[in-house]
């Protein structure tokens, strides 16, 4: 009786918002742990040390840095992925927009394409000079995932890219960005919400971002409270979730459930 | 005064965003008819969306062109095939025999050869890996994609004994917990996204 009630919350989607308030909450009381302390306690991820120092690199040799946003659009969960990789564009415009060549975004949906531009010219205005901006930093590069592969190849192969971060929602075909962006000597770092581009991506590059690791670009790069805020919540939680799965698959084994 | 025009686009960001939170886990007949509204705009603002990305890549191709960059005769050859198929499908119509002429023996040639080419590249990829240095994790990621591939196929009739259920058994047991560990890690990290954007502390749309 009670397993039947607790099914109808879940389907009255009580417990999912209660679930997203919770999270509120952790992020919020993580804010203000990380707003008292010096320095953020972050674990380290290889991927995000080196994309910074080649980030670095690439603004004092005047080379240009590619952020892929994927062919995922915002309507759907896979926006998510493209989402983080907007707020990472803004990041690299801060750092590399004003070298001589300023780092170039692909995507191939037209609400993050339109998203790109808007976040590439709104830094732009932060530092004062507009007039540099170029609407052609944020492409579309194609808008089915195959098309998006094939116009994003030109940019990788012909752009003297240093750097490939390859940060949004992508199918099987990372595997032909990763594989241009190795034969170029580029720095590539992927990062995908999709379960197949992580399998290839494993396989394609060295610097892979592992599920969730993907979402950290803000807290690793730019260092902002909130962003750190938010690791630590997602942190928190997912040790919460694997302790209700051990708990409720103990109680399935006693019988209880 | 772009300060005050700032903060205005972030409310509607954020009020809009809560509503449509709300309104999906909340069933309240105003919420929700407020957040089906909400979702019609962003529809149509999507499909807007979608035509100024033609019109970017358009913009991007015609420079190539123009400027002469490697590659463009190929933004030539894009834009003037974009063109034609615009004016074949809007006059004859998105089903007529034209229209699916073009889709039939272009567009799905074409996707047929990325698919081809994908193949031969994710060979030579599982290749890079065993060169880029034998550890145990590349050496399991390789076994286990062959124990998967051998146990799909058969030699003219001819499986190898047991290799059918341990594949089975790999891709039901390791690889389902270990893609459901990592979908739970994806869910969390775009809730987190989410949260950001609706606290107004992450702004993927200007400054």
């Amino acid at each position: 009786m009670n397993y039947v009630y607790l099914l109808n919350i879940v389907d009255n989607g009580i417990l999912g918002l209660g679930f997203v308030l919770l999270f509120f909450f952790v992020m919020i009381i993580s804010a203000i742990i990380v707003r008292r302390r010096d320095e953020p306690l972050l674990r380290e991820i290889s991927t995000y040390s080196k994309l910074k120092r080649s980030i670095n690199l690439a603004v004092e040799s005047g080379q240009r840095l590619h952020l892929s946003l994927g062919s995922g659009g915002i309507n759907y969960m896979q926006g998510g992925s493209a989402l983080a990789g907007l707020s990472l564009l803004k990041r690299l415009y801060r750092m590399a927009g004003l070298s001589d060549r300023p780092p170039v975004a692909t995507s191939g949906d037209g609400t993050i394409g339109v998203l790109s531009r808007d976040s590439i010219r709104s830094v732009y205005d932060e530092v004062g000079v507009r007039e540099e901006y170029e609407p052609t930093s944020g492409q579309v590069s194609g808008l089915t995932p195959g098309s998006y592969i094939a116009g994003t190849l030109p940019v990788i192969l012909d752009q003297q890219v240093s750097t490939n971060i390859l940060m949004g929602h992508f199918n099987s075909e990372i595997a032909l960005l990763a594989d241009a962006s190795e034969r170029r000597g580029s720095l590539t770092v992927a990062g995908s919400d999709n379960i197949a581009a992580q399998a290839v991506g494993y396989a394609s590059t060295e610097n892979l971002l592992v599920g969730e690791e993907l979402y950290a670009s803000g807290a690793y790069i730019q260092a902002n409270t909130m962003h750190i805020a938010s690791l630590h919540a997602q942190d928190f939680l997912r040790w919460a979730i694997v302790s209700v799965i051990l708990v409720a698959g103990a109680l399935k084994l006693a019988g209880v459930l | 005064m772009r300060q005050l025009r700032t903060s205005i686009v972030v409310a509607i960001a954020v009020i809009t965003g809560i509503i449509v939170l709300v309104g999906y886990f909340i069933e309240l007949p105003v919420l929700e008819n407020l957040r089906i509204i909400l979702l019609h705009y962003a529809v149509i603002f999507i499909a807007v969306a979608l035509i100024v990305g033609v019109v970017n890549l358009v913009q991007v191709h015609w420079k190539k062109f123009q400027n002469r960059q490697p590659g463009g005769v190929y933004s030539l050859i894009l834009i003037i095939s974009l063109l034609v198929t615009i004016i074949v499908v809007g006059y004859f119509g998105p089903t007529s025999t034209p229209s699916l002429w073009i889709f039939s023996n272009i567009q799905i040639p074409v996707a047929s050869s990325l698919i081809a080419v994908l193949t031969v590249v994710l060979t030579y990829t599982g290749v890079r890996l065993l060169k880029r240095g034998l550890n145990l994790f590349s050496l399991l990621f390789m076994a286990t994609v062959l124990i998967v591939i051998l146990g799909t196929v058969s030699f003219q009739g001819f499986r190898i004994p047991g290799l059918s259920e341990l594949r089975t058994w790999i891709t039901q047991v390791p690889a389902v917990g270990g893609a459901r560990g990592i979908l739970l890690g994806v869910a969390l990290g775009t809730i987190a996204t989410g949260m950001r954007i609706l606290m107004g502390s992450d702004r993927p749309y200007g400054r």
